[in-house]
């Protein structure tokens, strides 16, 4: 689409919606969010892009083919969920790790659910792209 | 055992990412694909005797108790599913070395086909409703992909009809699930059990029924609900609608059989009476349809719909041999349909093309494939002592049992007009010279394809004259899978009484 204000006003707001997708990815751990609604977010703004610059460009920003970017987060998602058997757990058993926990400080808490939480996050992103992008390249 | 449940999921998906990472490699993605479903065969083996061994085994993913967390379970019916998805599974995967072609490949047809095979064992071992709707989701997407892969015209004309229809039929599902969750609170399988019967309207848990019947049914392919199937199924590559045969429609039916189970047995003689007349009328309009048609895999398509019709039978006549029927029937049917779409695949790769009138002379040139094709299509029609006939038997006994003389009578007629398409498909393709006075040999394809086409038919055809010959260990295992089911006590208690 050719318009000025679409365009310039699509080069912040693509950055801002990125940005907040990752917030909302991370809110989700505790609080309403999470993967699914933060790729949705981002998506958003991937798509917003290519309806001002075009697909193409679109697809050039992204630098990797958006189904490539699902099937990597399908991987990161089974692999976050296939960690609970080194540590003899159910599948998907959430498995942390406390680094600086000192006392009652939780320290710096990471745990396989974040991971599972991007891979969600990435799966999204990436079917959802390949199918719109792909309509949009239809047309 | 938690870990024995989640295998036949987890498999394919890793299955899948690597062949997706493959997927312009050519022969290493096709074999990654034959080394996938070659362990899901494994993996559903192993929990097929798990099952035997113990009855109910169920399992909560990351620990979570139930009715909270998400609950696997696998009963008998759940088991032999799985075990059968793997079987159809490998079988495709072989014949997908020979019928694939490069483009397809290169576009993801081998991952698509593994996240189609996840979907389908996660919506047989989940032991939650809404986990069923997000497996049958997962299937919906992967087969969309596989139904417009590659795309060209008459593709994308049935894959907007398949996928409209079943997105109807999604909703309906969703919506049903919402109010069930409405009623009772929990979406926990085993939970519902208890949960139903003490709902106060159990007038509205009818109406709830029946919409969670419809959308079933559209899966399942029921009348009047199965227009899209007759519609979409002639259309992809064999090596997708020959797994499409054999599987998306019974999952729909399994959805039916476990609902109507374990959930909705409140008031038997209204739902169980709605899905007999259906039964009736899709075993009927499904023959008729294939007896106007001139497609090879049109007429198989609508075949599909009037044996989907045999198994809503089983579950509506609710006996314990009626049960038995219905599970006997659905093993059968899977291989025996997909079976078909191979051979109807090869027989196109011989004499290049799908229509009857165009194609001809396979008997003279070919009597290998002729045997081939005659073996999974008297089993369709019900001759002994092929697996099919053991099936019908047990389905028209139990009618006749209840004093069901008329449904008997249906189900009969039915297999006779079987006959009468399979004959068509024999005289057309088989018998008649080819209109081009081509003699169209297996020897026309090179060794190494050759094999690829005719294993996996051999294998199918040959697991067909077995369960014919030696039907018993396969009736008893019907019948422990039956007895299951018009128990749901074990069920419960396999899934509320563990812990993790």
């Amino acid at each position: 689409m050719n318009s000025l204000i679409l365009s310039a006003a699509t080069r912040i707001l693509v950055g801002l919606m990125l940005l907040f997708s990752v917030y909302m990815l991370i809110r989700g751990h505790n609080e309403p969010g999470g993967g699914f609604i933060g790729g949705l977010l981002a998506t958003i703004g991937i798509v917003l892009y290519a309806i001002s610059h075009g697909v193409a460009a679109a697809r050039e920003a992204l630098r990797l083919d958006p189904l490539s970017i699902a099937m990597g987060g399908l991987g990161m998602a089974l692999f976050a969920g296939i960690m609970a058997v080194f540590f003899n757990d159910a599948f998907f058993s959430g498995q942390w790790a406390f680094p600086f926990a000192e006392g009652d400080d939780k320290g710096f808490p990471i745990s396989t659910v974040l991971l599972f939480d991007i891979g969600v996050y990435l799966v999204v992103v990436g079917a959802v792209l390949s199918i719109v992008l792909g309509l949009e390249e239809e047309v | 055992m938690s870990w024995l449940l989640a295998l036949p999921i987890i498999v394919p998906f890793v299955t899948a990412i690597f062949v997706f990472l493959l997927r312009k490699k050519g022969a290493a993605g096709r074999w990654l694909s034959v080394l996938g479903c070659s362990v899901l065969l494994i993996a559903a083996g192993s929990l097929m005797a798990a099952t035997w061994r113990d009855g109910v085994v169920a399992a909560q993913m990351g620990g979570w108790p139930a009715p909270f967390g998400i609950t696997l379970v696998a009963d008998l019916l759940s088991a032999v599913m799985v075990l059968i998805t793997a079987i159809t599974g490998l079988a495709v995967a072989v014949f997908a070395i020979a019928d694939i072609d490069a483009r397809r490949e290169s576009l993801g047809y081998h991952a698509l086909f593994q996240i189609l095979l996840a979907g389908v064992c996660g919506a047989f071992l989940t032991g939650d409703i809404f986990n069923l709707y997000v497996w049958f989701e997962v299937m919906l997407i992967a087969s969309f992909g596989l139904l417009v892969l590659g795309g060209d015209k008459a593709q994308m004309d049935g894959g907007i009809k398949y996928v409209t229809l079943n997105l109807v039929s999604t909703v309906m599902f969703l919506t049903g699930i919402a109010l069930l969750y409405g009623l009772t609170g929990t979406l926990n399988m085993a939970d519902l059990h208890g949960a139903v019967q003490q709902v106060e309207n159990q007038g509205l848990l009818s109406v709830v029924a029946v919409i969670f019947m419809i959308a079933f049914g559209v899966k399942a392919a029921v009348f009047p609900l199965f227009f899209w199937l007759p519609a979409s199924y002639h259309t992809p590559p064999v090596a997708v609608s020959a797994v499409f045969a054999g599987l998306l429609t019974k999952v729909g039916v399994y959805a039916l059989i476990r609902t109507f189970t374990l959930i909705f047995n409140h008031d038997i003689a209204y739902t169980h009476n709605i899905l007999l007349a259906v039964a009736a009328l899709t075993m009927i309009t499904g023959v008729l349809g294939a007896a106007a048609q001139n497609e090879f895999r049109k007429i198989l398509s609508f075949h599909i719909v009037s044996q989907i019709g045999y198994m809503i039978l089983g579950l509506a006549l609710y006996t314990p041999l009626a049960l038995v029927g219905a599970v006997f029937y659905l093993v059968h049917h899977i291989i025996v349909k997909a079976n078909l779409f191979l051979v109807s695949g090869v027989a196109k790769r011989l004499t290049g093309s799908f229509e009857l009138s165009a194609i001809g002379g396979l008997y003279k040139s070919s009597p290998l494939l002729a045997v081939l094709f005659l073996i999974p299509a008297f089993s369709l029609a019900g001759f002994p002592p092929l697996s099919g006939f053991w099936a019908k038997f047990l389905l028209v006994k139990a009618s006749l049992e209840i004093e069901a003389y008329l449904i008997a009578a249906v189900a009969l007629v039915v297999g006779l007009l079987t006959i009468f398409s399979m004959t068509k498909i024999w005289a057309e393709v088989f018998w008649k010279p080819h209109p081009e006075e081509i003699s169209p040999e297996l020897s026309m394809i090179d060794g190494r394809t050759r094999l690829a086409l005719l294993l996996p038919v051999f294998a199918l055809a040959a697991l067909t004259v077995t369960i014919g010959l030696f039907p018993e260990p396969f009736v008893m295992f019907a019948e422990r899978s039956a007895g299951q089911l018009l128990d749901p006590a074990v069920y419960v208690q396999a899934v509320l009484g563990v812990t993790r």
